[in-house]
């Protein structure tokens, strides 16, 4: 691994006591890899390998038991110029933003709502939270179920009570869409929640009181107060949420399958049917290719201007 | 990418929280306790104290109830998706009967193998990258970290394709893995969250602790078993109820690396039972009140641990 690894049996003529501090300096260098080994074996295996995989196929026709043929840039053209995946990439933008801004706001809400030390709000906040540990396959059913078309489904139920027609949300390619990405707010919300109240935990109480008696509205004391303490919380949530939304696939494939009519498409969902039911290996992996670059790139500029704020 | 001072039990936040409440324990005689949240909740009756009442409770209807009709839908004999309700009409378990005619236990035994192998192979692996990249140093340190911190941003969605090709023919030993476990579990072994979370922790932990094991002649394995890992406890508690929580979620993983259908997880095989035309939404429901059962029930054990490691993750990123 390192330099000390020089094979000692050179040294014949020099004392014993050299040698073995060798071999300690050796059994030093060589020690940590051996308990890296396993970790960075499995990430070798089942995350590198495929990564490296993936990009490899995107560049061939990839043909069972005729052997596959170099096409250049074939696939990713292909892919790209295709109005589904494009359509796709459309949604999963729409829903990917969309839903990390509902769902830092709903958080926001709640974790105002229910901020406090008392036992009582100690297990509201314990119920609340329970979407966020639920698997998703289990949420998706549940929903679906819950969007249930006829006036007696519970989110239906629940409008007609309001005065309004029942929907049939899931069914509806204007309004599937829209319904998925309520459910997906409805899950991640809470989890915004904790991370919203341990902000606030960490507000001066003095400040509220010296704003009391400034005489400021509830609204400037939020604005000044509140918000400028949990704002760098808020700030990293929201954007790493927003790009962990382009990779959603669990929600809507559970929920929808990507229908009706193709309106919940996207990016992963596409990708998966071109690869699995279309048996597109090559342009599947082109636009998992693309999606993985666009993460990396997002990610990395994130954080670079975070650490640049850091720094300021 | 920075690494910033993780530190699930004593967060500064929180640190900082038990200050605050303090100081407004101290202030509780002086000034009411409007003070003390940000919206300025009064504890007393009166006006704002109703409508924090009502508005907890729609939070509570929308976030929380969903589950007693999940319950209440499983246990009732109509099992009709329009028939759901927060109490059940008529209690049965025909739903559960049926379910279990349909396989669910065998899937349920499935997602508990996966689940257990797949959280103790996951904290052993990060236990010991952890340990390597906390107490040692070495060269090629930084890259190996960044190494792990990749791992996170390839998730199994976006090598979807590829991995399952790697997983029916795993390169130089040439295994076929689909069809068992350890084709869920092993890709799950190296999570890169997890070993930042426990690097992080150790980091902390005092040298001389260390050093005096080292004097009374303490080797590696046992430094790490004896007196490293017992001080971990508080970051293992969150290693493992999130790790848990994100193997009991995997969807796409169980999904491709099947064989055939026996091979699902209780998760994925809900799929199964909603498309078979013969059950209706009460066995779904069942089904899902089977793959509920055992997060909620590491949820309402580890809570606290669970929190602490949001909260921390987040200052993280």
């Amino acid at each position: 691994m390192t330099a000390t690894t020089v094979a000692p049996e050179r040294r014949g003529g020099l004392a014993k006591r050299v040698l073995a501090r060798k071999t300690v300096l050796a059994r030093k260098a060589f020690l940590p890899w051996l308990f890296l080994a396993p970790g960075l074996l499995l990430a070798l295996v089942f995350k590198f390998v495929p990564m490296g995989k993936g990009v490899w196929l995107s560049f061939f026709d990839v043909r069972p038991f005729l052997g596959d043929q170099w096409i250049g840039l074939d696939n990713y053209t292909r892919v790209l110029s295709d109005h589904r995946f494009q359509d796709a990439v459309g949604h999963t933008l729409v829903l990917g933003i969309g839903q990390s801004l509902g769902a830092i706001v709903v958080g926001f809400v709640l974790a105002l709502l229910l901020e406090g030390q008392t036992r009582s709000l100690k297990i509201m906040r314990t119920a609340v939270f329970l979407p966020v540990v639920t698997a998703t396959a289990v949420v998706g059913e549940l929903w679906r179920l819950m969007y249930y078309p006829t006036s007696d489904g519970l989110v239906n139920s629940a409008l007609g009570f309001l005065g309004l027609g029942p929907t049939p949300f899931l069914d509806n390619p204007d309004t599937a869409l829209w319904a998925t990405m309520a459910m997906g707010i409805w899950m991640v919300a809470p989890y915004n929640m904790v991370i919203i109240l341990a902000g606030l935990a960490g507000v001066d109480r003095t400040l509220y009181e010296a704003a009391a008696m400034d005489g400021v509205s509830l609204w400037q004391r939020l604005r000044y107060v509140t918000l400028p303490a949990i704002r760098p919380a808020i700030g990293i949530v929201l954007t790493l949420a927003a790009i962990r939304g382009l990779r959603v696939f669990t929600e809507v494939y559970v929920l929808t399958g990507g229908g009706p009519a193709g309106s919940t498409e996207v990016w992963m969902t596409r990708a998966y049917t071109l690869g699995f039911t279309r048996n597109d290996i090559g342009g599947a992996s082109a636009a998992s290719v693309v999606l993985l670059a666009v993460t990396l790139l997002l990610t990395v500029t994130v954080n670079y201007f975070r650490k640049r704020g850091d720094v300021r | 990418m920075s690494a910033p001072a993780l530190d699930p039990v004593r967060t500064p936040s929180s640190d900082e929280a038990a200050a605050a409440s303090r100081r407004a324990d101290k202030q509780a005689r002086t000034t009411p306790a409007r003070f003390d949240t940000a919206l300025g909740w009064n504890d007393r009756p009166g006006v704002s104290w109703v409508l924090r009442i009502l508005l907890c409770a729609i939070a509570l209807g929308i976030f929380a109830a969903p589950f007693l009709t999940i319950l209440s839908g499983s246990l009732s004999t109509h099992p009709s998706g329009s028939s759901l309700s927060f109490l059940p009409h008529d209690s049965t378990l025909t739903n559960f009967r049926v379910a279990g005619e349909r396989g669910i236990w065998d899937y349920f035994t499935n997602s508990l193998v996966i689940a257990g192998g797949g959280l103790l192979l996951q904290l052993v692996v990060c236990v010991l990258a952890a340990y390597a990249l906390a107490r040692h140093r070495f060269r090629g340190q930084a890259i190996v970290m960044t190494l792990f911190m990749l791992t996170m941003m390839l998730p199994e969605e976006v090598i979807a394709i590829p991995l399952s090709l790697v997983l029916g023919d795993v390169p130089v030993v040439g295994l076929d893995l689909k069809g068992t476990v350890w084709g869920v579990i092993l890709p799950l072994g190296a999570w890169g969250f997890s070993v930042m979370l426990l690097t992080e922790f150790m980091k902390d932990i005092p040298s001389e602790i260390e050093e005096a094991a080292r004097l009374d002649g303490v080797g590696e394995l046992r430094m790490l078993w004896q007196v490293i890992l017992p001080l971990c406890k508080p970051a293992l508690g969150v290693a493992g109820v999130l790790g848990f929580i994100m193997i009991w979620d995997q969807y796409l993983l169980p999904l491709i690396a099947a064989k055939d259908p026996t091979d699902y997880t209780v998760t994925v095989a809900l799929s199964i039972l909603r498309t078979d035309p013969e059950v209706g939404s009460g066995v779904v429901l069942a089904g899902a009140v089977i793959a509920l059962v055992p997060s909620l029930v590491v949820y309402l054990l580890l809570q606290r641990s669970l929190v602490t490691g949001i909260a921390a993750g987040a200052t993280k990123g």
